[in-house]
């Protein structure tokens, strides 16, 4: 067992193949919440940061790790919750950040608003509630083609 | 004597628990859709922090308790959250008027406990803090938008704010669990907050058309669990509910 154990570079790249529970199009790795991957003697570690607070996503997310890494026949795991530093959208991978866009997401500007409307790519958009359907989310609109859309919130 | 830093962060989960539940009253009824789902994720960014305080507390204490057992199975007299956190939604404006002077309060808080000398309190305290920031940005803008509203809304605002006023002068008090905290440097003396917490609210109130009530007369009590309001036994019973009357139940 220990001495066909995968490399930690493999292991990540299974982990970049799990979806965020809530937004399918962006992995865990690209939303940036997984922070180290080692093995510790034979058990494999993989500390994870929490988005938000009150995520109800988290639970899941170390679920969704756990069978993954399960179904790839590793069997001692052990999860661990880091909470410093905190999650920031900076994080958030370059892929994530196009993957967001394409599905209608529009990705976190420094800013603190859209670039432009995911839909037509017009910049005269409004925010309507700093508040969305997940809570990493808030929802703008826009003027021009006047579709409503969510914006990943910059933490 | 109870152990200071257990009932510190007993006072700190203890804020975020009870005006999280207070906020999550609002889910379903919140007077835009909106506005309903700002609410019930803010509510769910505080319960979210206590669960972080409340397992540390638990931690610390050393006696098996976790966030749920001292969240479900404590009474009254067990909690140390502000009397302000337990005060009634009353209307929208009310809701937000709470939510804007403990958000005010918070953000000055949780800075200073970034720096604490206990590493658990200054990760905890640092990821709340982006979360508090979002939630005074939004309170700030909401009690400025209905201040300097309509009639109807500036006068709405001002009864909120004269009937929360009383409650403000708690969260700057402090007494031997604080001092405690200081001499460790785990927290800073909630008397050096008052100054900036003037700072931050004075501005909002100014802007939103709004009169600072005159008399800084404080109810107390809360924090240090000697008289809470009436309200927030009636709180539990909803609260605890379920805990109470099926000990341990889980689906
Ligand atoms: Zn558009």
């Amino acid at each position: 067992m220990v001495s066909d154990k995968p490399t930690t570079e493999t292991v990540w790249g299974w982990l970049n193949q799990i979806p965020d529970p809530e937004i399918p199009v962006i992995s865990l790795v690209d939303l940036g919440v997984i922070r180290d991957v080692h093995w510790s003697g034979d058990t494999l570690e993989v500390t994870v940061t929490p988005t938000y607070s009150g995520c109800p996503a988290t639970r899941v997310i170390n679920i969704d790790i756990e069978t993954a890494l399960r179904d790839r026949g590793i069997d001692k795991i052990r999860l661990r919750t880091r909470l410093s530093p905190a999650w920031t959208t900076d994080w958030l991978s370059e892929t994530g950040r196009r993957n967001l866009e394409t599905y209608g997401i529009a990705p976190p500007q420094k800013a603190g608003g859209p670039a432009h409307c995911p839909q037509c790519q017009a910049r005269d958009v409004e925010r309507i509630s700093q508040f969305g359907s997940t809570p990493c989310k808030a929802l703008w609109r826009c003027r021009t083609c006047l579709e409503p859309f969510d914006y990943f919130k910059c933490i | 004597m109870t152990d200071p830093l257990f009932e510190f962060l007993c006072r700190l989960g203890d804020n975020t628990l009870v005006l999280g539940h207070r906020v999550s009253e609002w889910c379903g009824v919140a007077p835009v859709l909106e506005e309903d789902i700002a609410l019930a994720n803010t509510a769910l960014d505080l319960i979210g922090q206590t669960t972080m305080w409340l397992n540390l507390a638990g931690e610390v204490e050393g006696a098996g308790r976790d966030a749920d057992a001292l969240a479900f199975r404590r009474d009254v007299w067990d909690f140390r959250n502000l009397l302000l956190v337990e005060q009634p939604n009353g209307d929208f404006g009310q809701t937000m008027m709470r939510q804007f002077l403990f958000d005010a309060w918070h953000v000055l808080y949780l800075t200073e406990l970034e720096k604490s000398s206990d590493a658990r309190v200054a990760a905890i305290a640092e990821k709340s803090l982006k979360e508090a920031r979002y939630h005074l940005d939004r309170a700030s803008e909401t009690v400025i938008g209905l201040g300097d509203g309509t009639e109807e809304s500036n006068a709405r605002m001002q009864a909120a704010l004269d009937r929360l006023w009383p409650y403000v002068g708690e969260m700057f008090d402090s007494d031997a669990v604080d001092m405690d905290m200081v001499a460790k440097g785990i927290a800073p003396d909630p008397g050096t907050l008052r100054p900036g917490f003037d700072a931050t609210v004075n501005p909002v109130l100014r802007k939103a058309t709004l009169t600072r009530p005159e008399s800084d007369f404080a109810h107390r009590g809360g924090r240090s669990g000697a008289r809470h309001s009436e309200h927030l036994g009636h709180l539990l019973t909803q609260m605890q509910w379920l805990q109470r009357a099926y000990p341990d139940a889980t689906w």
